[in-house]
């Protein structure tokens, strides 16, 4: 077997991102999959402007009614229309959704890329504390949080981004301790560069690929954290929604009211998908050895 | 190993979707395999806890207890009134306070021993016994000296009334006398156990010997303990050593331990169960309309309701409770939200328990609400501070909370914010009144208004709304000691329409039990605590059963 | 290698002690106890209740107890079900779960590998779309729905499987393919990024230069520098799967252990809580130690440190 080739011609990493930006753009899926999510977010965010939408307004009287001219989407048990509970749903999941991964990628890459590259004694210590944070019981967690500070948006981020780090910390780690073996980063140890300069140069674009694709995976894991959170309380509070707890709720009455099910469960999915897409071309495009193809 | 291979195949054939057609075409179901072999199959709700009668607690527990044993009295499976049990008759002194059981002699635990008084005795004992802390143990405290002995007291028992007469006779003096004593011996808690059995596997006045076994236990029920797997199953087998087994036409119960109500209807649905123990709530309507031959709905002796907590402003003030209380749409809400045919509930105490129909009711009047709100500083909800209306998680809870606020907010004005905890937080914040407005709910132990109208007295332990009156208390006191059923009524009736103008609480509605049963359960009755004595129960099939539903 | 297993079980002790007493800890400040319930007893009974299962001392004596106790192996007696010991309820329901969690990891490397690889060798072709697709389809939907998408299918119209329990062979198939779909998405994606990323060495364009056929260039040259991040994910991927999952489990009525580990905390039964803790962290640890072999094996450059 050959060894595997070192990346040494990163000469800039300006042309490096733009030629990223230019594949990416060449990626059809991946692009769709972009706008998907931007007419999405945008949607949601401007919800509240929006005259007519309302997700807390009830009509007893009309209850659960399919989609139709004045309801799109139907509407829910209490006669609440499905579509705008919608749309004020995707702020609350996107923004966790957003803001909960980015945290977990964040924490997660940078443990594990310390613990893999410094290695020895720190390794084993780190590694054996992120087994004892695996084990540790989530809900009793979030319940302490809950009691000691009290229900707190910024909290539900950190609550989530500090259980859902561990995978991704565990990953890069493995990468990065692969990565290490390879000539051309014991190269530039030979050659006296400084760890912050090999860190930044030659281990975080040769991990970059599968931290893109394992945080699109993160995504769904948050956004259904969320809904669980919600249940202890400590997510959104009703009558608000996220699509979590739709899905939730839809999925307990879908034989009777499909639409309650259907919509945010497809909201849900058709993210998830332009998510992955966009990730899977985000990687192709910054690959890159492929590109030379 | 075969099934793994045969799993594995499964699971590839499933996974490429193909060629599994040979195995098609109408399967036996569990239902019809258990008609016929006479076995109930039933959704139990959730695991029990403990198959103890003294340890256990639930409605789950003793609905599973009640097939393997037997109290003095049992239950007429129609309106559950006391009928011969273990006792074949019973005298009652003319001031009611004196009940001596005569046991009949043909009574038999399952390991052949005879039932004598004296196991009733010393089952009474261990239940009162205060290192053994069973739960339940208050339902022995209209007996003589029973709360003194509980409470560490008084310590020789012999001065409880209980008194073994002869083996088979066995004398029960009360404190007062109560109309409802036989009813009570229906729980668990007055049910006999084997002290012999329980010693054997541990110690008999404490928590934790593991005599409910299956094979271990003995009992002198209909029923036998067969197998008990936690999570998946338990099953009981007819006794052959119970004394009135020629009425018990069953075979074999199999309780099944289904906690979520949707896999518990889809099990009902695939022909797994005979009976459910509920109905999700979507799915109400469309059987009532579909399938009347297997929807099954009655009263249930429960109350729904939200405690205020009085003792901080501004609830502490009684005009607005009462306000808050008025202004609620029942009939939109029963009609529209909680939707399974509840009774809106305009007082506490279910109508028509054990004789008793509340007279004061609540208005439904929107301007007297009004009224009161603006009488207690608040013109159309001016300067109201904001609320919270805190309830445990569940859609249900959710549900009523929502149209609550929104009733609320459009009648009266008032901004009330929507808190869920998860269930053990949420026990804790209302017992420790750390809330303002908090949702409760209250299912009888026994039918008679004393099962309601008591927890509201001065400091008790389900009160939880800081509310505290002197009237009240003695009124409930002077029912306890009414020389006449009618008088006792009548105290009640004074007792609850001071509830009623004091609001600390604000009834919502009166339970009603849905669950689907198969017609080919006979014998079944709805009854008011969903009791339903097993030794009547039968399966019998006709031709024209249907078989599942599309 | 003998050496780093001897070391990593060595450090297995402090770090179940660590979890043990966080744990504790944690569970103690909790609000609410084992024993409140609607209807509420008397503050007598309540006590005796306490005394028996020694809540009455003070938290550091109970916390020395458990320990003790623990250090015999012993979890204790379930605070919610009074008849058993945690030990007894986790040994009875644990079989059950690692059989339906191994099946499931079954169906998801299984469908997962396939996918991914197929996607990997026709990148961003409808080769690649629809594997990946269907792949992802598990994550997109979570196992509350599509558990009771699989019945309606299976069960109520095609009638080919029971609606629920967990007593027959084919009882098993469903409730596997819903808890490995979840997992199968997962796979699928870190194989297709791991793949593409060891395609586009030089050594495999070399090896393809060389004309070695594109089953030779997967098998024998891509495949164990591309599942690294795979075998990473994998460890703590099955010691969530063996220890059941509270959903498929009332999904499908099967008496696993996901219910234990979920309800235990909202039951505060802590007993049951600390003995679900330490079982995951035991397995976690004996996981990622089996992981961090694995990786070795694949990467042989790595060698034990």
């Amino acid at each position: 077997m050959s060894p595997p080739q070192p990346i040494t011609e990163v000469e800039a990493g300006h042309s490096l991102w733009q030629d990223a930006w230019l594949r990416l753009r060449k990626n059809k899926m991946a692009v769709a999959g972009a706008i998907f999510v931007l007419v999405l977010a945008l949607a949601s965010l401007t919800a509240p402007f929006m005259p007519g939408l309302s997700y807390s307004n009830q009509n007893l009287a009309l209850g659960a009614t399919a989609p139709s001219a004045a309801h799109w989407f139907g509407t829910d048990d209490l006669g609440r229309d499905q579509l705008s509970r919608l749309l004020y749903g995707g702020r609350v999941s996107l923004s966790v959704g957003l803001a909960a991964t980015l945290v977990s990628v964040l924490i997660g890459v940078l443990f594990g890329m310390i613990s893999g590259y410094i290695g020895g004694r720190l390794d084993a210590l780190a590694m054996r504390f992120v087994d004892i944070l695996y084990a540790l019981p989530f809900t009793i967690f979030v319940i302490l949080l809950m009691v000691i500070y009290g229900r707190n948006i910024y909290l539900l981020f950190i609550a989530i981004g500090a259980v859902e780090w561990l995978d991704m910390a565990r990953i890069v780690r493995g990468q990065v301790l692969a990565l290490k073996k390879q000539e051309f980063v014991e190269a530039a140890r030979a050659l006296g560069l400084r760890k912050r300069r090999i860190i930044l140069r030659h281990m975080i674009p040769n991990v970059l690929g599968i931290v893109i694709v394992f945080s699109t995976l993160i995504v769904p894991r948050v956004m259904l954290t969320e809904a669980f959170l919600s249940f202890l309380g400590f997510g959104v509070q009703a009558p608000q929604a996220s699509w979590g707890t739709l899905i939730q709720d839809g999925a307990r009455s879908w034989e009777e009211f499909p639409w309650l099910l259907f919509f945010p469960a497809g909201c849900f999915s058709l993210t998830l998908f332009s998510l992955n897409f966009l990730g899977d071309g985000l990687r192709d495009a910054l690959d890159v050895r492929a590109s030379k193809d | 190993m075969k099934p793994v291979a045969q799993i594995s195949a499964w699971l590839l054939a499933a996974g490429v979707a193909g060629g599994l057609t040979t195995s098609c075409g109408p399967r036996e179901t569990r239902v019809e395999w258990a008609n016929r072999h006479q076995i109930l199959l039933k959704g139990s709700g959730s695991e029990p806890k403990d198959l103890d009668p003294h340890v256990a607690t639930g409605v789950t527990e003793h609905h599973i207890i009640m097939a393997l044993l037997e109290g003095l009295v049992a239950e007429d499976p129609v309106d559950l009134h006391p009928v011969p049990g273990v006792a074949e008759r019973w005298d009652i002194s003319p001031d009611g306070k004196v009940y001596t059981f005569h046991l009949r002699a043909n009574a038999k635990w399952s390991n052949g021993d005879p039932v004598t008084a004296r196991d009733f005795f010393e089952t009474y004992k261990r239940i009162l016994t205060p290192t053994l802390a069973s739960e339940y143990a208050y339902m022995h405290f209209v007996v003589k000296n029973a709360e003194a002995y509980n409470a560490g007291k008084l310590t020789d028992f012999a001065q409880v009334g209980y008194r073994v007469v002869d083996d088979h006779t066995l004398e029960i003096t009360l404190e007062n006398a109560t109309p409802y004593f036989l009813p009570l011996l229906n729980h668990m808690s007055w049910f006999p156990v084997h002290l012999p059995t329980i010693a054997k596997y541990g110690p008999a006045y404490q928590r934790g010997s593991k005599w409910t076994r299956a094979g271990r236990f003995v009992g002198n029920g209909p029923f036998t303990l067969e197998k008990w797997r936690v999570n998946d199953v338990i099953i009981v087998k007819k006794s052959p050593t119970y004394w009135d087994q020629a009425t018990v036409r069953l075979n074999e119960i199999r309780f099944y331990p289904i906690e979520d109500n949707n896999s518990e209807e889809r099990a009902f649905r695939a022909g797994q169960l005979h009976v459910t123990e509920t109905l999700p709530l979507a799915k109400i309507e469309t059987y009532r309309r579909n399938r009347p031959d297997v929807f099954s709905f009655g009263p249930y002796l429960g109350t729904y309701f939200y405690r205020f907590n009085t003792t901080k402003p501004p609830l502490n003030d009684k005009r607005v409770r009462r306000a808050l209380a008025i202004a609620i749409d029942r009939e939109s809400l029963a009609a529209n939200v909680t939707r399974g045919g509840q009774t809106p509930a305009y007082h506490f105490t279910p109508p028509g328990t054990a004789g008793y129909d509340c007279r004061t009711k609540l208005p439904a009047d929107i301007a007297e609400a009004r009224r009161l709100l603006a009488e207690a500083g608040y013109p159309n909800g001016k300067g109201f501070p904001r609320m919270e209306l805190l309830f445990n998680t569940s859609e249900g809870h959710k549900a009523i909370a929502e149209a609550l606020q929104q009733m609320w907010k459009r009648q009266l004005n008032i901004e009330v914010e929507l808190v869920n905890e998860e269930w053990k937080v949420f026990l804790d914040s209302t017992q420790s009144l750390n809330y303002q407005i908090a949702r409760g709910s209250w299912i009888a132990d026994y039918v008679d208004p004393n099962s309601f109208l008591d927890m509201w007295l001065t400091g008790g332990g389900n009160n939880e709304t800081g509310w505290a009156n002197k009237e009240y208390d003695a009124l409930i006191a002077a029912a306890a000691s009414a020389p006449g059923p009618q008088q006792r009524l009548e105290f009640f009736q004074q007792a609850e329409a001071l509830l009623l103008d004091e609001m600390p609480i604000i009834p919502i509605y009166f339970y009603t039990r849905v669950c689907l049963k198969r017609p080919e359960l006979k014998g079944w009755h709805s009854t008011l605590l969903d009791n339903h004595p097993y030794k009547h129960v039968y399966l019998e099939t006709t031709a024209t059963t249907t078989n599942g539903h599309q | 290698m003998l050496r780093l297993i001897t070391k990593r079980l060595f450090e297995t002790i402090p770090v179940l002690f660590i979890v043990a007493t966080l744990t504790f800890f944690m569970m103690k400040r909790a609000p609410g106890g084992p024993f409140d319930s609607e209807k509420q007893t008397t503050p007598e009974i309540r006590a005796q209740i306490e005394a028996q299962y020694g809540l009455d001392k003070p938290v550091w004596q109970q916390y020395l107890d458990y320990l003790g106790h623990l250090a015999q192996g012993d979890l204790g007696p379930s605070f919610k079900y009074a008849g058993w010991s945690v030990n007894e309820l986790l040994w009875s329901a644990f079989p059950v779960s690692l059989e339906l969690g191994l099946y499931a990891l079954a169906f998801a490397l299984t469908f997962g590998l396939i996918a991914g690889i197929i996607a990997a060798l026709r990148k961003n072709t409808w080769g690649d779309y629809v594997p990946m697709s269907f792949a992802t389809f598990g994550i997109c939907l979570p196992t509350f729905v599509t558990g009771p998408l699989l019945l309606l299918v299976f069960a109520s119209w095609l009638t080919w499987f029971n609606a629920s329990g967990w007593e027959q062979p084919r009882d098993r198939v469903l409730p596997a393919i819903t808890l490995g779909l979840y997992y199968t998405a997962y796979v699928a994606r870190l194989t297709r990024g791991g793949m593409l990323e060891i395609l586009s060495q030089d050594f495999i364009r070399t090896a393809r230069a060389k004309g070695a056929s594109e089953w030779r260039v997967v098998w024998r040259h891509s495949l164990r520098g591309g599942l690294l991040s795979v075998v990473s994910f994998i460890g703590p991927a099955i010691s969530g799967l063996v220890t059941g999952s509270l959903v498929v489990e009332s999904i499908y009525q099967i008496p696993g252990l996901g219910k234990f580990f979920v309800m235990a905390g909202f039951n505060r039964d802590y007993t049951m809580v600390m003995g679900t803790v330490l079982f995951y962290a035991v397995l976690i640890i004996v996981m990622n130690l089996l992981v961090d072999i694995v990786q070795v094996w694949l990467n042989p450059k790595l060698r034990f440190e």
